[in-house]
C-alpha cells in the first residue's frame, strides 16, 4: 500500500494536528548520444542529465478536499537552459456531488490521438523535456468542472501565462538561429497576464467518447520574428491572442479505436483549420504468444500547407506497438512520420522494462531523415539521438 | 449481477430437488442461476488486492491494487482499480462498466499525462498485468456469459461439490470449456479449470478462505491460479473488504479516475 508518513503539520485554518502525508515521486538519469556533430560548433555532445519529480497529496474531510503540490527539478550537464526547474502541480481540489473546484497550478490533458494534440491548450509545452512536445508547464488556473447527466462541463479561467521553454545556445535540439526568450512579444497589451478563458464538454455515450472546447487568449505555440542581439542572428518568439474551437471523438468498436481531432484556430483575419485522423487496431495474442501487437495509422492535416508552423502539415503517422505482457511490462513503440509532400520523415522507437519493484530502464532513439530546408524539423536534422534513462520510483 | 427470467422457476425446482425432469444443461444453468440471485444485492464494495506472480524458476513480483465495485440492477457491476505498486504504474486506474450482452466499456487513466483513455475491452484472453489472470477470469461474472452443463457431484476440498461445464458465449475468449466446482453448501466456486482454445488443460484456480459479509454474501480471500503448461503461477489475496460504505454512481465516472489516489 502506499507509504504514509506521518508529519505534523500547521495549518492556518486547524490547530495543531497530525496529517498522514502521501508521497510519492521519481529521480531519472539520462544519457544522450548524438549520432551526429551538431550544426552549430557551440552546441554540446553527449549528454547526461538528472531530474527529480516528488509529488506530496493531503486530502481531508473525508477527501472531499485536497492538496498535492508536485515540483519539478532537472539539472542538464551541456546546456543551462536544460537545467530548470517548475512547478508541475501545486492544487487544491473540493469535490462535491455535481461539481468539482479546482485552484492553483495544473495539468490537464484534452484529446485521444496519438501522434499530436491539437486539441489539448490549456498548458504550455516543456520542450526542454523531450522535442515529443508530451512534457507540460504547470498552468495556474481556476477550473470549475459541472457533472451532469448528459456530461461533464469544464469552465476554465487562466490567469496568467507560461512562455514556452527552449534549449539554450549550448543545447541540442534547437532551432538555427537560436531562440532568445528574452525578447518575446505579446499581442496583449497586459502581457503574460492576459485573462485566457476555456470552454469544454465531455461525454461518453455507448462506443462513444466525444469533446467539444473553446479557447480563447494567448497562444501556446509561437510564432518567430528574426532578429539580432549582439550582432548575433536570433529569432523572437511572438504570442498572439487566438480563439480556437476543437472537436475530439473516439468510436471504440471491438480491438478498433477510430479517432478524430480538430481544430479552427483564429487570430485578427487569419484563420486556419487542422487534422489528425485515423485509428489503432489491437491484434492479440500474436505469434502463439501472450504478446499484443498494436497497429497505428494517423493522417496529420494543416490548411497552412507549407506555410505552417507546424512540420505536420500533409503528413502520416504509422506505428506499431508490442505490449509484452509480462512481469516486467515490456514494451516497444515504433513510429514514423513520413511527410507527402517529400520534406522527409521523423522517426521514433522507445522501448521499457521495469525492473524489481522501483526500477524502469527506458529507452528511447529519434532519427530526423531527408528533412527539406523549408520544414520546421530542418533544424533538428543533425540532432538525431539515443537515449537511455534509469528511473527510480517511490 | 444480470437477472434472469427463469431464475424462479428453476430456483424453486433445484430447492426442492425436484431434478427429474431436467437435463444437465437445464441442471447445470439452474445451479449457476442460483449461485448469482444469492449474491444479489451486495450494493457497493470495497477491498484491497495483492498479486504475487511467480515464474518457473520460483522468482516473484508482486502488485498491489485498492477495488471499488458497485452493483447495477440488470447489468454487469461498474468497478474501479487503482494500483499501488508497482511504484511506477502507481495511481494508474483503470475503470469499467461491464455489460452482459454487449461490450464492457473500460478506461484507463495514465497519471503522468493525467490523460484517460479508452480502451478496447476485447482483449478477454490476454494476461492481465503480466499475471496468470486473464481479464476474463476477473471481470463481472454474469450467467448470460456462459452456457452450462452438469456433470456430477463430487468432494473437493472436503466441499459437496456440484461440478458444471461452462462454455463461454462471449466472442474472443481464450477457452473452449471451464469445469467449476461449486459448494453446495455456500453456492460459491471452489476450483475451476480452464481449458484453451485446443481443448488442453492450461490453469487451474482454487478459491479458499471463504468469509461471509453482511450476514449473507460470501468471497474468497484468497484465489491460487496455476499456469500448468509454463508452471507460472499467481496468487491474490484480498483483504479489508467493506461492503455498502456509501458509493455511488459517481465514485465511477470518468472525473473520479482524476481523483484517484
Amino acid at each position: 500500500m502506499k507509504k504514509r508518513i506521518l508529519v505534523a503539520t500547521v495549518l492556518a485554518c486547524t490547530a495543531t494536528q497530525v496529517f498522514a502525508l502521501d508521497v510519492k515521486g521519481s529521480v531519472g538519469l539520462e544519457g544522450r548520444y548524438f549520432i551526429d556533430e551538431p550544426s552549430d560548433p557551440r552546441q554540446h555532445g553527449n549528454n547526461a542529465s538528472i531530474n527529480v519529480l516528488p509529488e506530496l497529496y493531503q486530502e481531508w474531510a473525508d477527501g472531499q478536499q485536497s492538496l498535492v503540490f508536485s515540483p519539478y527539478l532537472r539539472w542538464d550537464q551541456g546546456d543551462s537552459e536544460r537545467s530548470h526547474a517548475d512547478i508541475r502541480e501545486l492544487t487544491w481540489s473540493y469535490v462535491a456531488d455535481e461539481w468539482e473546484l479546482r485552484a492553483g497550478l495544473r495539468k490537464v490533458f484534452w484529446g485521444v490521438t496519438e501522434s499530436q494534440h491539437l486539441v489539448d491548450v490549456i498548458n504550455q509545452t516543456d520542450m526542454l523535456e523531450d522535442p515529443d512536445g508530451e512534457a507540460k508547464l504547470g498552468q495556474p488556473m481556476i477550473n470549475l468542472a459541472l457533472i451532469r447527466d448528459w456530461g461533464t462541463v469544464d469552465l476554465f479561467l487562466l490567469p496568467y501565462f507560461r512562455e514556452r521553454s527552449f534549449a539554450g545556445e549550448k543545447g541540442r535540439l534547437r532551432t538555427h538561429p537560436r531562440v532568445a526568450v528574452d525578447q518575446v512579444q505579446y499581442e496583449s497589451k497586459d502581457d503574460e497576464r492576459n485573462l485566457d478563458y476555456a470552454l469544454r464538454w465531455v461525454h461518453s455515450l455507448d462506443v462513444w467518447d466525444l469533446g467539444l472546447s473553446y479557447f480563447y487568449g494567448t497562444s501556446r505555440d509561437p510564432s518567430f520574428s528574426l532578429s539580432s542581439v549582439n550582432g548575433e542572428a536570433v529569432l523572437i518568439p511572438q504570442y498572439d491572442i487566438i480563439h480556437q474551437i476543437g472537436v475530439d471523438a473516439q468510436a471504440t468498436v471491438g480491438a478498433w479505436l477510430w479517432k478524430l481531432e480538430a481544430i479552427n484556430r483564429h487570430h485578427d483575419a487569419d484563420d486556419y483549420s487542422a487534422i489528425t485522423a485515423g485509428f489503432e487496431y489491437s491484434f492479440y495474442g500474436v505469434f502463439e504468444t501472450v504478446y499484443d501487437l498494436g497497429v497505428i495509422y494517423e493522417y496529420l492535416y494543416d490548411s497552412r500547407g507549407s506555410k505552417s508552423t507546424s512540420p505536420f502539415a500533409d503528413d502520416s503517422m504509422l506505428g506499431m506497438r508490442l505490449a509484452f505482457n509480462d512481469e516486467a511490462s515490456t514494451d516497444v513503440l515504433l513510429g514514423v512520420i513520413v511527410d507527402h509532400a517529400g520534406e522527409g520523415h521523423a522517426i521514433n522507437l522507445e522501448a521499457s522494462r521495469r525492473f524489481g519493484e522501483h526500477w524502469k530502464l527506458n529507452l528511447k532513439a529519434r532519427g530526423y531523415v531527408n528533412i527539406a530546408p523549408n520544414n520546421p524539423l530542418y533544424h533538428f536534422r543533425q540532432d538525431g539521438y539515443a537515449q537511455m534513462e534509469w528511473l527510480y520510483y517511490f | 449481477m444480470q437477472k434472469h427470467w427463469i431464475a424462479i422457476p428453476l430456483l424453486a425446482l433445484t430447492l426442492n430437488g425436484a431434478v427429474l425432469a431436467q437435463t444437465a444443461e437445464e441442471k447445470g444453468l439452474a445451479i449457476s442461476t442460483e449461485m448469482d440471485q444469492r449474491d444479489l444485492g451486495w450494493g457497493n464494495e470495497v477491498s484491497d488486492s495483492t498479486m504475487v506472480l511467480r515464474n518457473a524458476h520460483g522468482q516473484e513480483s508482486v502488485r498491489e491494487n485498492r477495488m471499488k465495485a458497485l452493483e447495477v440492477p440488470g447489468d454487469g457491476d461498474k468497478t474501479l482499480v487503482v494500483f499501488d505498486s508497482p511504484r511506477d504504474i502507481s495511481g494508474t486506474a483503470f475503470l469499467t462498466f461491464s455489460h452482459a450482452n454487449k461490450a464492457d466499456e473500460q478506461w484507463m487513466y495514465l497519471p503522468a499525462l493525467k490523460r484517460v483513455k479508452r480502451i478496447s475491452s476485447s482483449n478477454k484472453s490476454g494476461p492481465f498485468l503480466g499475471s496468470e489472470f486473464a481479464y476474463e477470469d476477473i471481470s463481472s461474472q454474469e450467467v448470460d456469459k456462459y452456457s452450462y452443463k452438469y456433470l456430477r457431484d463430487e468432494v473437493v476440498d472436503e466441499q459437496d461439490s456440484y461440478v458444471v461445464e461452462r462454455y463461454p458465449q462471449y466472442k474472443h475468449s481464450g477457452y473452449t470449456r471451464q469445469i467449476t466446482w461449486i459448494s453446495k453448501e455456500i453456492y460459491q466456486p471452489v476450483k475451476i479449470e480452464f481449458y484453451d482454445r485446443k481443448n488442453a488443460l492450461l490453469k487451474t484456480l482454487t478459491f479458499s478462505d471463504y468469509q461471509q459479509y453482511l450476514g449473507k454474501y460470501w468471497r474468497a480471500l484468497v484465489l491460487d491460479m496455476v499456469n500448468h503448461q509454463t508452471k507460472k503461477s499467481t496468487t491474490l489475496t484480498r483483504s479489508n473488504y467493506q461492503f455498502q460504505t456509501g458509493l455511488k454512481e459517481r465514485d465511477f465516472d470518468r472525473n473520479s479516475l482524476k481523483r484517484v489516489r
